[in-house]
């Protein structure tokens, strides 16, 4: 992936304030896997180039107001003194400058760590197919005909071929600790590809809103070891339900904080199929009549 | 008869909405019966509603924008409340409350406290600073602020009547469509905005026209004061951008009433466009709200530090090609789609060009300050606040225009602590300078200083307490708007930010502590020369508060700080550099109602078509084109101020200053 120098990102360690006051455990500053820690090269590295400019500034801002304070006779007043070409010349170069380094490190970095880009890797990625609902994840392994809900299972430092899609409203797939996200959306495949690099269990959310159950859409990332991987698909094969057409229409009903569960096989071309349309999206929330009727029982019970 | 209106819109099963209802609708009625009783309503009715005078109409907008500040706060300190309690809990307000409340908050703080704050000052200030009698277009103008308005209020109603949008403070399709959203709170929000953004359109025009079209003799395009050049960049701006917002909400609204499939999932719609478009309106908006709050710490910072404005052509340059630039980067909103290498690349890099001009201008106010005699006003600190604020909010927006580093940081907390950056510390900060700035000029007598420091350090306190836990727990992969979470590492964090906005909260007590104590104390704190800051533009050449028709004679403008080289010209010669003028009659714009009878029928209108009550919205719609044609064609249209009545003001005005004058040694 990308290399930067040791000394950049010394230095950017020690100018970030902020990842010292975190504590930064469990943050896109100490990513599992190689994209975050492209991501946060970057994140640290155009930090530090505008911090060299910020902090003077700043204090320049401070040390004028203090110094010009019209108590202090000992400044000088300039009433006049408003134009300077050789400072005007500074004023407009040392932003452009500054813009021109962040401007590159832009550039290059949106290419190297284009989501869709496959990691270079002599493990054979595994796939997995994505999808949104309302409210949970739904992982479908078509390498190994498995599926699960709100919890993805995948061995350690093996890339992940990831296909990216939303069975109702748009989300975005997030997993902090291994690096960038990206929407999901019906009738649309994004593509992502991440990495753990050490076991470990990860959380993922969805960062874009989605309705009420989206906090909820809370989910865990097992990294787990190759071996290990094999023997959780060997034994989610052998128990659960189905994914069938039946069971993925029941899972567009709406449905909050659902607890992970696994589906030991997947009809064929899922995944394809709700792409491309021919399964519906997700039904939306009941009528508000139903609600309000819901809400009318609740409050009897309480009484 | 009543659509889909019936009484169990109304939330009486629900304790927290239903009391909030009760609060504001109770509220509301205590003002009214006390305006009433008081017998104040014919002179409201005279002096302010009917009134079509810019500096009226910019202080209604700032009035509007204050009171739905104190809504919007109150928004935010239930999202900090809850998210202060809700650690692996349910905290107090379920995810249906908590949704319509940060969608409010947005909604509310930009489009009803930003927005009309910042077009505000500028109708208050604008035709002062160019030295002419009033904008292009009165009635219009009085128009579009009752729209805004009217806009406020549906925003408004929702919280008694019915719900309010559960989709942010922009509504995404798929989620904001019918099968989602089958409530009527994304109608609120279209039809509210939809109103207001007609209003804020107007007021676009209205002062592209003015700016252009009608300025004091020798005013040039050059020698304008910088916070006209902002106005005219933001209301450029506006005419451009609007009616996007308008065509797209008007596509969702399609979507919604007529069983169109613009955005849908069905039907070959496409969410991604409302992506596109809204943000082609909306980053364009962040500069509408931003430049004038520049042009404001641009005449604070200059009058404060008794100095022209350092690189005066620079600052020109810098705000049009901000203006231009502003077009260039709406896919910064969205790197995350998945475009690829190139376009996220392009849109990154036009994004960080943006921070070249803004660099500039930071720079300049820097060496204004050089060489100054500052004096610490509170508008003054305002603008050193600001200037260090932004400068931190700049830098980690230029950090999210970053796509790889925008990878793991979009829509998280630091994106809202970035926004919130920028928007309190340059647009509020400079709306509040701006408040202090022109205060006097508004009324005559100036705001409490010891009142106005407090709050400004409690707001400048509260906000690096409140939003740098949010950059903090972004970094720590935190999403915004989770109604609950289970992550400890975020907790205490969310606890800090909670703090914070309490900080927040006492600075807006000594804000309206400081208002009551400046009223009250007013006789005292009269400003009787009109120029209390020792300013530098036209404005403060006439009185405080100015007469009707702002100047008795047009000024004749020779420089760039007109007022400030008439006063040196004056103290080196010992008294008044003019000797008095020939009074003339002055004719000046006729008071109307069309604007409140308007956005009257505007709020039928759009209340009846959120509740599909047809009938109505037909007489709504027939009610605001009687009223358009009623105004069409009336035969009067101006009042004519006698000239001995122009020279008595005037005469008063004179003597006040030459008194100051003789008072005052020469500097």
């Amino acid at each position: 992936m990308i290399r930067f120098t040791k000394r950049a990102r010394l230095l950017s360690a020690l100018v970030l304030v902020i990842a010292a006051l975190s504590g930064c455990e469990r943050s896109v500053l100490e990513p599992a896997g190689p994209v975050g820690e492209g991501d946060r090269i970057v994140l640290l590295d155009s930090l530090a180039i505008m911090l060299a400019i910020v902090i003077p500034t700043i204090v320049a801002i401070l040390a004028f107001a203090y110094w010009f304070r019209a108590s202090n006779t000992r400044a000088q007043y300039l009433p006049n003194w408003d134009y300077s070409g050789r400072l005007e010349l500074i004023v407009w170069s040392i932003p452009a400058l500054v813009v021109f380094f962040l401007g590159g490190i832009a550039w290059i970095s949106a290419h190297l760590l284009d989501p869709a880009e496959p990691l270079k890797s002599k493990a054979e990625p595994l796939q997995v197919e994505v999808v949104s609902l309302d409210w949970k994840w739904l992982f479908i392994y078509p390498q190994q005909n498995l599926a699960s809900v709100n919890r993805m299972v995948v061995p350690a430092g093996v890339p992940l071929d990831l296909k990216i899609t939303s069975a109702s409203v748009f989300n975005v797939f997030f997993v902090p600790e291994l690096g960038s996200e990206i929407y999901s959306m019906y009738g649309m495949t994004t593509r992502l590809n991440l990495q753990a690099d050490r076991p470990g269990v990860y959380f993922g959310l969805s960062a874009h809103f989605s309705g009420d159950g989206f906090p909820g859409m809370a989910f865990d990332v097992q990294a787990v070891s190759p071996e290990q991987f094999t023997a959780w698909a060997a034994a989610t094969r052998g128990r659960g339900p189905v994914l069938d057409d039946a069971a993925y229409r029941s899972l567009l009903k709406q449905s909050q904080d659902v607890s992970p569960y696994t589906y030991r096989a997947v009809q064929d071309g899922l995944f394809e199929e709700i792409v491309g349309q021919k399964l519906p999206p997700g039904e939306g929330p009941q009528t508000t009549q139903t609600a309000a009727a819901a809400s009318t029982v609740m409050a009897q019970r309480q009484r | 008869m009543f659509g889909k209106l019936t009484w169990q819109a109304i939330p009486f099963g629900q304790p927290i909405p239903f009391a909030a209802g009760a609060f504001v609708v109770l509220g509301m009625a205590a003002v009214l019966i006390w305006v009433a009783a008081k017998g104040y309503i014919p002179y409201l009715w005279r002096e302010w509603i009917t009134s079509v005078d810019h500096k009226r109409i910019g202080i209604m907008y700032c009035l509007l924008a204050a009171v739905m500040l104190l809504r919007g706060f109150s928004d935010a300190l239930m999202m900090r409340s809850q998210q202060a309690m809700a650690f692996h809990a349910a905290g107090y307000l379920p995810p249906e409350h908590y949704d319509q409340i940060f969608s409010a908050h947005g909604t509310i703080m930009i489009f009803f406290v930003a927005m009309p704050f910042v077009i505000g000052l500028m109708n208050f200030a604008v035709p002062l600073q160019l030295g002419v009698r009033d904008v292009a277009f009165p009635t219009l103008n009085s128009v579009g602020f009752w729209l805004t308005a009217a806009g406020a209020l549906l925003v408004n109603i929702s919280l008694v009547v019915g719900e309010f949008a559960r989709t942010g403070w922009l509504p995404f399709p798929p989620l904001s469509e019918l099968t989602y959203s089958p409530g009527v709170g994304v109608d609120y929000y279209l039809w509210a905005i939809q109103i207001s953004g007609v209003g804020t359109l107007m007021t676009g025009i209205n002062f592209v026209t003015t700016i252009l079209k009608i300025r004091a003799p020798g005013m040039s395009y050059m020698r304008m004061p910088i916070f006209c050049w902002t106005a005219l960049a933001s209301n450029l701006l506006i005419v451009a951008a609007f009616p996007i917002l308008t065509a797209t909400l008007g596509m969702l609204l399609l979507d919604r009433y007529a069983g169109f499939h613009f955005f849908t999932n069905e039907a070959g719609g496409n969410a991604m466009m409302f992506m596109n478009l809204i943000w082609a309106w909306g980053h364009p908006e962040v500069y509408i709200l931003v430049l004038p709050a520049f042009g404001v710490f641009s005449e604070v910072v200059s009058t404060f530090s008794g100095k022209p404005l350092f690189g005066r052509r620079s600052m020109i340059v810098a705000t049009m090609a901000i203006c231009i630039l502003s077009y260039s980067v709406w896919l910064h909103h969205f790197f995350t789609m998945g475009a690829g290498g190139d376009v996220n690349g392009v849109f990154g890099i036009a994004s960080m060009i943006i921070a070249v001009p803004t660099g500039v201008k930071i720079f300049n106010w820097l060496f204004t300050m050089y060489g100054g005699r500052i004096r610490f006003n509170s508008a003054m600190l305002w603008a050193v606040g600001f200037m260090v604020t932004f400068v931190i909010g700049g830098m980690t927006g230029v950090l999210l225009a970053s796509p790889a580093a925008d990878f793991v940081l979009h829509n998280s907390l630091f994106l809202v602590a970035h926004f919130h950056n920028v928007i309190i510390g340059a647009v509020l900060f400079g709306a509040f300078a701006g408040y202090t700035y022109w205060f006097p000029k508004a009324f005559g007598f100036s705001l409490d200083e010891r009142l106005g420091k407090a709050a400004f350090w409690c707001w400048l306190v509260g906000f690096y307490v409140a939003f740098v836990p949010l950059y903090v727990v972004g970094l720590e992969g935190m999403t915004r708007r989770m109604q609950h979470y289970d992550r400890p590492e975020w907790y205490p964090w969310l606890l800090v930010a909670g703090v914070g906005a309490l900080i927040i909260l006492c600075g807006i007590a000594l804000q309206i502590a400081q208002l009551w104590v400046s009223i009250r104390g007013r006789e005292r704190r009269r400003e009787p020369t009109g120029d209390p800051w020792d300013g530098r533009s036209l404005e403060w050449s006439t009185s405080s508060p100015p007469p009707a028709f702002n100047f008795a004679v047009l000024p004749q403008v020779t420089n760039d700080d007109p007022y400030w080289a008439i006063k040196q010209r004056a103290r080196a010669i010992g008294h008044p550099v003019t000797a008095e003028p020939e009074y003339s009659a002055i004719e000046m714009p006729r008071n109307s109602a069309t604007g409140f009878v308007t956005a009257f029928f505007a709020v039928v209108t759009g209340f009846s078509l959120i509740w599909q009550i047809w009938w109505a919205v037909i007489l709504g719609l027939i009610g605001a084109y009687v009223t358009f044609v009623v105004f069409a064609w009336r035969d009067i249209h101006e009042i004519e101020i006698p000239a001995e009545e122009v020279a008595r003001i005037d005469r008063a005005n004179r003597a006040a200053r030459a008194a100051a004058l003789h008072g005052e040694p020469a500097r």
